[in-house]
């Protein structure tokens, strides 16, 4: 049986998530990911925003910094700025990413930095009770959208893709075998690399939008999603209400710090 | 119309009393259930208002002050790091002169993440322009709201009512729930002095040479000086409604009190308890509530204070360097006035119970006291976690 115990912060549980929550899956699959990289613990930064899925930072054994409700990528872009040594591993929640932090997401997969971004997308702000998130579907119930919400959801990694990033990917927390695989390649893949989890959250959102318990919730999953490779030969139709899973981009593209380097280094050689 | 209501919904029903335009906010706990009220209220048409669910408190912050250029009446609702995030806004919804309500339900602020009362938060933005209001209970949360659109739209200030976090955002108590006929006769439609209008165009917010803004800072001081009168003003004709009324101090049994507490927010219930069992004991004890902190009730605490002989401030915040924020207050206030010794104290941050012993302690700390210290004391410190 695999050992998640050398990495996890023991004195600090139980955990904050509920039970049925799909966090604690991510948590195991990245774990895993970076378990098969052979990444030692002392070279692994995680850092984290606010909500329910940024506790994370608090359970692991890896150098952690929980830092301000989304504002994780912009105190990772410093970390990896000063200490380039480390794989920056941002773990953040969709509306840490997309509301509060939207600029700084799009900014920072933008300068395409060298940084993993685990985003757990459960389509609501889960910490501070239900309120709808822009990750929130049309026509979802939340707390400050108590009879359907009537705005437009963001596709995250749409969002990433159009801003430049190197590495994206869409995951569930049904298909934990892929997720894992997933990571791993975002993490290895230089630059901004994205992996966006639907992680399901039963208590702010699967209770009031009737989506039955937490294993319907994550087996529903398996039939709303469909692969990168099976939707490349679905009509438009049929992809509607479909959310595609797998690699979305993975291109070698300028990394910011190594662009900033080059820079410099044409001066010292004119010197 | 007496219901019990939590100290959150008194404020969501103030604000749909007033027949609010626009809302807009941002979640936090523990202002979430302001919000979520409201949110319904809008879409179910209870208030006939917009309520925006924006990205931040800063973009709450501006929504409403585009609303409040446009001439509607607004409100918002923050706390702790999402009224931090806010600070540039205050600024500017103050000095473009704007009629804002937001309530802040205190909370204390990171890194030590913590959910819990502290002043603090609200203390730090007393430099904003914002007129602030600190509530001991749901009642007065509701009749503070109401007052505070008043107040708002004659000085052309915004006004933060301030609440402590669960103690009173979270806490369920009878409240009278006044009738919408008699609101509407004592809070009439806001009637802006300026607003964004097509037909008369106009350029708001902009450039302000050396030549005039000099005078547009002296303007929004003269109009905080005119606070405590309108207040005043405002109060009588809410008390005759009504029949209820706090004032900017709220003074118990200072009369012939020798030592003085003072205190605000709900800390004030517990003190009222404490002065109640000290009196019984014999001891000359009164109790100062400070309701409005912004703009400082200057005459006011002059008047309560002028006959006693030792003053105690208990403060639930911190000016790291400096101490106790009502004390440094209430001792450049007291200049001129009676040179009572003013001994403060700092307790309950971060949501740590105030007791009934520990404002006894501040009392018999006062009194036994000869001198007060220079520095504030802290109360209830665990010394061996500080080692
Ligand atoms: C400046 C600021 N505003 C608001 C909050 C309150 N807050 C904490 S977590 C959160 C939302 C969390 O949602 P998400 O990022 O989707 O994470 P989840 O809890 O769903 O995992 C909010 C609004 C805060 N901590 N700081
Ligand atoms: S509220 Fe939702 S996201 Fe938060 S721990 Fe519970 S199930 Fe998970």
């Amino acid at each position: 049986m695999f050992n998640y115990e050398s990495y996890l912060r023991l004195d600090k549980f139980p955990l904050i998530w509920c039970s049925g929550c799909g966090d604690g899956i991510v948590l195991k699959s990245m774990i895993r990911a970076i378990d098969k990289l052979g990444l030692s613990k002392d070279d692994v930064c995680m850092v984290s925003g606010i909500g329910c899925s940024s506790r994370l930072t608090g359970y692991v054994d890896f150098n952690t910094l929980h830092t301000t409700h989304g504002r994780a990528l912009t105190f990772a872009t410093g970390i990896k700025m000063a200490k380039p040594r480390l794989h920056v591993i941002v773990v953040t929640g969709d509306g840490d990413a997309t509301a509060i932090g939207g600029n700084h997401y799009i900014h920072a997969a933008r300068r395409n930095i060298d940084i993993t971004v685990i985003l757990f997308n459960n389509f609501i702000y889960g910490m501070t009770g239900g309120q709808v998130s822009p990750c929130t579907p049309k026509g979802k119930r939340a707390s400050t959208a108590p009879y359907g919400n009537f705005e437009n959801a963001f596709n995250i990694s749409g969002l990433a893709q159009a801003a430049g990033a190197s590495f994206v990917a869409r995951a569930t927390v049904y298909n934990a075998v892929q997720l894992e695989k997933l990571i791993q390649r975002a993490i290895e893949r230089k630059g901004f690399s994205l992996v966006e989890v639907l992680s399901p959250c039963p208590t702010a959102y699967g209770r009031r939008n009737r989506e039955g318990t937490p294993v319907d919730m994550i087996l529903q999953q398996k039939e709303t999603t469909v692969s990168v490779a099976a939707a490349e030969k679905m009509s438009a139709e049929e992809l509607e209400g479909k959310i595609i899973t797998g690699v979305l981009t993975d291109v070698e593209r300028p990394e910011c710090r190594e662009e900033y380097q080059k820079l410099i280094d044409s001066f010292r050689k004119e010197g | 119309m007496k219901t019990i209501l939590e100290g959150s919904q008194a404020c969501a029903e103030a604000v749909r009393l007033a027949r609010v335009q626009v809302v807009s906010a941002y979640p936090i706990t523990p202002q979430t259930h302001i919000v979520e009220e409201l949110a319904k209220f809008c879409s179910d048409g209870s208030l006939n208002g917009r309520f925006l669910c924006v990205e931040s408190e800063h973009s709450a912050m501006a929504a409403v002050i585009g609303a409040a250029a446009g001439g509607v009446r607004t409100f918002t609702a923050s706390s702790s790091q999402g009224l931090a995030l806010m600070h540039e806004m205050l600024h500017w919804a103050a000095g473009g002169r704007l009629p804002i309500v937001m309530a802040e339900v205190n909370r204390a602020l990171g890194p030590g993440w913590n959910l819990w009362a502290d002043q603090t938060d609200s203390l730090a933005q007393r430099d904003t322009g914002w007129i602030q209001l600190y509530c001991a209970d749901g009642q007065e949360v509701l009749d503070t709201t109401l007052q505070a659109y008043r107040l708002a739209e004659a000085v052309n200030l915004p006004v933060m009512v301030i609440l402590d976090a669960f103690f009173l955002s979270h806490t369920w108590e009878p409240v009278d729930l006044p009738a919408q006929e008699e609101v509407d006769q004592f809070l009439p439609p806001y009637a802006p002095r300026f607003r964004m209008d097509t037909d008369h165009p106009q350029s708001l917010h902009g450039v302000a040479p050396i030549g005039v803004y000099m005078e547009m800072r002296r303007s929004m001081q003269l109009a905080m000086e005119a606070v405590p009168e309108l207040l005043e003003r405002i109060e009588e004709e809410f008390f005759a409604r009504f029949g209820r009324r706090y004032g900017p101090v709220e003074p118990y049994l200072c009369d012939d009190a020798d030592v003085i507490l003072v205190t605000s927010g709900t800390a004030a219930g517990t003190a009222r308890v404490v002065v109640d069992q000290l009196r019984a004991e014999g001891q000359k004890a009164g109790l100062l509530r400070i309701r409005m902190f912004r703009p400082f009730p200057v005459r006011s605490v002059h008047e309560v204070l002028k006959s006693a002989l030792k003053v105690a401030v208990l403060d639930r915040n911190c000016s790291f360097g400096a101490g106790g924020i009502f004390a440094s207050e209430l001792r450049s206030a007291l200049q001129g006035g009676n040179p009572v010794p003013v001994y403060s104290y700092i307790a309950g941050l971060g949501g740590r119970d105030i007791t009934v012993e520990t404002i006894r302690d501040c009392f018999a700390l006062t009194r036994g006291t000869d001198r007060p210290a220079i520095e504030s004391v802290w109360l209830g410190v665990k010394e061996e976690l500080l080692k």
